[in-house]
């Protein structure tokens, strides 16, 4: 189960909280002047990283505000939270990705 | 390839076992092929097969970063069945049952498939409305699909609670009686056996790190084991379908989730048939071991880690013990998780891409198992002639950009 560090709350439960899927994701300026192509692009297609992921949270059983966290999905290790309109915590994320040791490898005869 | 029978069993019975014959070789990988397939789980697998019987295609790797059937393979429930709404889907998805029944024999590979029979259980008025317009679209598509009482399933699965004074009580169910499960492992070691059989090589712990194109042309991979040269490369790497279409910078409309599934202890045969919930959401089978096999609802974020959270086990459990009070004594042995790759439609992509001679077949979702024939039989016809079978066209990348979607979400018995 994550601990998720709410902005606004602290630490919660992963129960409390409801997952927006990926941040920073921008609405065609001009809908009327779209491709089908870019519609696609902002509906459906996502980056799906294995690594640092930017992703919106919402703090459902709390204080009911939404948020941006940027975590590892190869280690579900949470890097920081930041608030809608901040930017992302760059400098922490790019050390983390540095010292990480992310390895795909299983130890033998785990299943 | 030896033939398995009932004589060779004689035959190295009486040799204590000790001169059978490897299922498959282990190669080195070879310079040129005609075609790679990336991963060797039940779906690459079957590829590799259906290239060399249908199509000719016998000159194919199959590079793996693991081991066979290591992945999404080795970690479902197993349930094998067709009852889908939509008639691309439940195309697709009869096509598979129908592969599966005669897959032992093909194969000569017992995959131990058993036609048990797959409940699904209303517990509404909504949901026995549902049910019953399911079953008649899935009849009108020739499959087969039947509604029963509460006093019906009871006759089929004896300890299942009906009382109508519980929670979510069971008010009614569709069946369909050719649904069941298989030996996942086995349709995995089947497959790779049958198409080792044809010549195709199978290249374990060698890992794709990289996707080789020259002007839009894909021309091989990067391996941990070296360059491997091939005018079709195709992805089939659930789980990580994302990680691998990047390498060619190729956008999915895929989200990758841990789906988490657990086996309780042994027991001596109770339950005769696949029950599945969508309300309370729950899955429930036992397996030849006797073990009680477990599934529910994905995790509810993006994650490689192939393991869960615990509260999602909880409510899956609590689910299970609603429906089948007898269950709560027993204990859970073990619990493990997997990556799905989900797509926005919950339909899978069995496509080629804009690069030439990239295919893509990934996001199945949690539904991966049962279409493992169709998936692997659809995607050679693909690759081989280079467009897709009548059976595959509607799972094609484009339809996110089209509009024309398989929306899935809730019209299959159970959800993806």
């Amino acid at each position: 189960m994550l601990l998720i560090p709410c902005p606004w709350c602290g630490e919660r439960d992963e129960p409390e909280f409801h997952h927006g899927g990926e941040a920073h994701i921008k609405r065609p300026l001009e809908p009327d002047q779209s491709t089908d192509e870019e519609w696609a692009e902002y509906i459906f297609m996502r980056t799906n990283p294995k690594g640092v992921f930017l992703e919106r949270w919402v703090h459902q059983s709390g204080c009911r505000r939404w948020f941006n966290l940027a975590r590892n999905t190869a280690t579900n290790e949470i890097i920081g939270a930041y608030k809608m309109g901040e930017k992302p915590p760059i400098s922490t994320i790019a050390n983390k990705q540095k010292t990480a040791t992310v390895s795909n490898k299983k130890p033998k005869g785990v299943k | 390839m030896k033939k398995y029978s009932i004589f060779s069993l004689a035959r190295n019975a009486l040799n204590f076992h000790q001169d059978w014959e490897k299922a498959w070789r282990s190669p080195e990988p070879k310079k040129n092929y005609d075609a790679i397939i990336i991963g060797g789980g039940g779906h690459g697998l079957a590829t590799a097969y259906y290239l060399a019987k249908e199509h000719g295609i016998t000159n194919v790797a199959v590079i793996e970063k693991g081991w066979l059937g290591g992945g999404n393979t080795g970690r479902n429930t197993t349930i094998i069945r067709s009852n889908y709404l939509w008639d691309e889907s439940a195309r697709m998805y009869e096509k598979s049952l129908q592969l599966y029944e005669g897959l032992s024999q093909d194969l000569n590979y017992n995959i131990m498939l058993s036609q048990r029979g797959v409940l699904n259980l209303a517990h509404n008025l909504h949901d026995i409305r549902e049910l019953k317009r399911r079953v008649n679209a899935i009849k009108l598509n020739g499959i087969d699909s039947e509604f029963l009482t509460p006093e019906q399933i009871k006759s089929i699965v004896p300890m299942i609670n009906i009382s109508p004074a519980i929670r979510y009580p069971v008010l009614g169910a569709s069946i369909q009686r050719r649904g069941g499960v298989a030996r996942h492992d086995a349709v995995a070691w089947g497959y790779a056996r049958a198409a080792d059989a044809r010549g195709v090589d199978i290249i374990q712990q060698c890992e794709v790190t990289g996707i080789i194109r020259d002007g839009g042309r894909v021309t091989g991979v990067n391996t941990t084991r070296g360059v491997i040269n091939a005018p079709k490369v195709a992805i089939v790497t659930a789980g990580h379908s994302s990680v691998l279409a990047a390498m060619a910078d190729v956008r999915l409309p895929i989200s990758s989730f841990p789906l988490q599934a657990m086996v309780t202890e042994p027991v001596k045969p109770i339950l005769n048939s696949v029950v599945m919930s969508n309300a309370v959401h729950c899955y429930i089978s036992q397996s030849d071991k006797g073990e009680l096999v477990l599934g529910a609802g994905i995790d509810g974020y993006n994650s490689y880690t192939q393991r869960g959270s615990l509260h999602i086990v909880e409510e899956q459990l609590a689910a299970v013990c609603l429906l089948f009070p007898i269950f709560s004594r027993l204990r859970i042995m073990r619990k493990w998780g997997g990556i799905v790759d989900t797509c926005p439609d919950a339909s899978p992509i069995v496509s080629k891409t804009h690069v030439d001679g990239l295919y893509i077949n990934g996001g199945w979702g949690t539904g991966g198992f049962k279409g493992t024939p169709a998936s692997g039989w659809t995607f050679a016809h693909t690759i081989a002639r280079d467009e897709p079978h009548a059976l595959n066209a509607p799972f094609n990348l484009d339809r996110f950009t089209s509009g024309s979607l398989i929306d899935e979400h809730g019209a299959a018995a159970v959800a993806h």
